[in-house]
């Protein structure tokens, strides 16, 4: 990405193939395929929709 | 009959109306002034300005409710308080000015016993020269704002879709933001919509907010436990935007919108520009701009509030740097200092301080997001408000005696990031308190216990479902005391 000095125009490309060291998207830690592939799993996130649920009716009874 | 008038019939109001109604019975009058018809679940106008639901769906007639429920009900704005009555008229009295069509323009005077400020936020567009739906840019603020930005967006698609390439710019509007958080939330749904619709190659998508890093939302961000590491959620956020193709500008303080450009000061004090076809930026927020007058007349807005026009209550606004912050300094039963029979919930109280770390640039812009007051934390400080006032009219208490302060309290908040039954996401958070306290966890401000953080479909499903149950809460349908705030 290119951040524009005033008046010049700021075009930013979003293509992974132009990834490059010293990049802001080059740093940051990137899910797995199987991390990405957990977040839609219907048994994993139906065991989730579960757990999320308690912990938040732990913080409504916190109040 | 005392009468207990409730300015403000949104999240907050509505949530304060319901319960104080459900205590009181015919034994005393509970009163909403309240501009619109209709009532709004604002977190699902971000689901409206990707095109996936309709206002109606977000929306429901009050008239109904109030019939229903035996709560009086004035369409009015709210303009003037007189704490003190007037020389003609001994109660305290709020002056209102119709805004249904029968009525509209037409100004009237409502006394009260006791009175609560939900009026929300002023959208204030008018801090940054180009910015909202009048001008240059959209907004999700509102239902009609956001099938406005949901008619542009397919705009923007339709270009895709003949194969121009498309800049989309979202985030906050200005230097003092609030609210990072809906716009995430925006952004997050586009770029789901643009892969679903097929164009996502067509679109750079860009983040710009005032936020020293990504993941502040204005709470200073948070820390939670995650693979035998504590890390903060500024980790966590610049992954998501990595993975989603987004860039982000953090930073920045929106000085001006033009038709295609939109021109940002940076902390360090620079001008930049970024170039767009379709932008999202939310406004800074304001209070609604009520006046307060005494007995005699004489103007005191000043001493009622704070100079963002937010209701000055029972917190410490005694100015300090950063460092001094403490969570003592958060109101915690939102009664006004001066006047114990007014008190203010929701957007509408004056915070003390923001939550996130001042900065400001070398020209002296302020350029740090102000203090978010969610959903969540706005019911039950109004519950617990409307809970201490009936106590009060029912003579059990002659002091508010429940506390909501957000700096003992937790939030749970569900931030959608697709739309969609089987393959959606959402990141959903808990944090514990809302307002760090270096005091009692010197590491991070919070309870790790309590603050924790994912993102999946559960936190998708979890959304949708808030967004049935809220309205059916508001509704005051059967069992609605079931849902929590
Ligand atoms: C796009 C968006 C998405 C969001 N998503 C989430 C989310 O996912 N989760 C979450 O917890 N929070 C979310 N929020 C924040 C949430 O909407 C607010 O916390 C909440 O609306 C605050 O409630 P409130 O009652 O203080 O204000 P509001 O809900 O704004 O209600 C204020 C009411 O006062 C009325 N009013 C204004 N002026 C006057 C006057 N002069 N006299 C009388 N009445 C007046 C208004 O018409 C309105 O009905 C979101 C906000 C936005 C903008």
């Amino acid at each position: 990405m290119t951040f524009a000095a005033k008046g010049e125009p700021a075009m930013i490309e979003p293509s992974k193939t132009e990834r490059r060291p010293y990049e802001q998207s080059f740093y940051p830690p990137v899910p797995t395929p199987f991390t990405k592939r957990m977040r839609t799993n219907l048994l994993w996130q139906f065991f989730r929709f579960v757990v999320l649920n308690i912990k938040m009716l732990r913080m409504v009874r916190k109040h | 009959m005392a009468r207990l008038l409730i300015l403000g019939g949104g999240i907050a109001g509505q949530t304060a109306a319901l319960h104080a109604k459900k205590r009181l019975g015919g034994s005393h009058e509970v009163a909403v002034v309240t501009p619109n018809s209709l009532w709004n679940w604002i977190p699902s106008n971000i689901w409206v300005g990707v095109g996936l639901m309709k206002p109606e769906q977000v929306t429901f007639p009050l008239a109904p409710v109030y019939r229903k429920t035996g709560i009086s009900h004035y369409q009015a704005k709210a303009i003037s308080l007189h704490p003190e009555g007037s020389a003609g008229q001994p109660k305290p009295f709020v002056t209102i000015e119709h805004t249904s069509p029968e009525k509209k323009g037409r100004q009237e005077i409502v006394t009260y016993d006791y009175l609560i400020n939900s009026t929300g936020p002023k959208l204030n567009f008018d801090a940054t020269p180009g910015l909202g739906p009048l001008h240059h840019s959209q907004s999700v603020c509102t239902y009609d704002h956001a099938a406005h930005a949901a008619t542009a967006l397919d705009e923007a698609v339709a270009r895709m879709q003949r194969g121009e390439k498309q800049t989309l710019v979202i985030g906050t509007g200005h230097g003092t933001c609030t609210c990072q958080g809906a716009a995430f939330e925006y952004l997050f749904n586009v770029e789901f919509e643009l892969r679903r619709r097929k164009v996502r190659d067509k679109a750079n998508l860009v983040w710009i907010s005032n936020e020293q890093e990504l993941g502040d939302f204005g709470i200073g961000g948070m820390h939670i436990k995650r693979g035998g590491y504590i890390t903060h959620s500024r980790i966590f956020t610049e992954s998501l935007y990595t993975e989603r193709g987004v860039k982000w500008i953090t930073r920045a303080h929106v000085k001006e919108v033009g038709p295609n450009t939109i021109l940002y000061e940076t902390l360090d004090g620079e001008e930049k520009t970024v170039s767009f076809d379709f932008a999202m930026l939310l406004p800074p927020f304001a209070g609604v701009g009520l006046k307060a007058f005494d007995k005699q007349g004489a103007d005191i807005t000043a001493t009622m509030f704070a100079k963002s026009g937010f209701m000055l209550v029972d917190g410490n606004y005694e100015p300090k740097p950063y460092d001094q912050w403490l969570p003592s300094d958060w109101p915690s039963t939102y009664q006004s200092p001066i006047y114990k029979n007014i008190f203010a919930v929701g957007i509408a109280f004056a915070p003390p301080h923001a939550i996130s770390k001042p900065m400001t640039s070398p020209k002296g812009t302020p350029i740090f997001p102000a203090p978010p007051r969610t959903g969540m934390p706005s019911g039950v400080m109004a519950r617990q408000v409307a809970f201490n006032i009936t106590d009060m009219m029912q003579g059990r208490s002659e002091v508010p005696t429940r506390q909501a302060s957000l700096a003992r309290m937790g939030a749970a908040c569900i931030a959608s990031a697709g739309n969609s039954f089987w393959n959606g996401t959402a990141v959903a958070m808990t944090m514990y308190p809302i307002v760090p306290d270096f005091q009692t966890y010197p590491e991070t401000g919070r309870a790790l216990r309590y603050t924790t953080g994912e993102i999946g479909l559960a936190g998708h499903w979890i959304k949708h479902l808030l967004h049935f149950g809220f309205i059916y809460k508001a509704r005051a349908n059967p069992f609605w005391r079931v849902v929590p705030e």
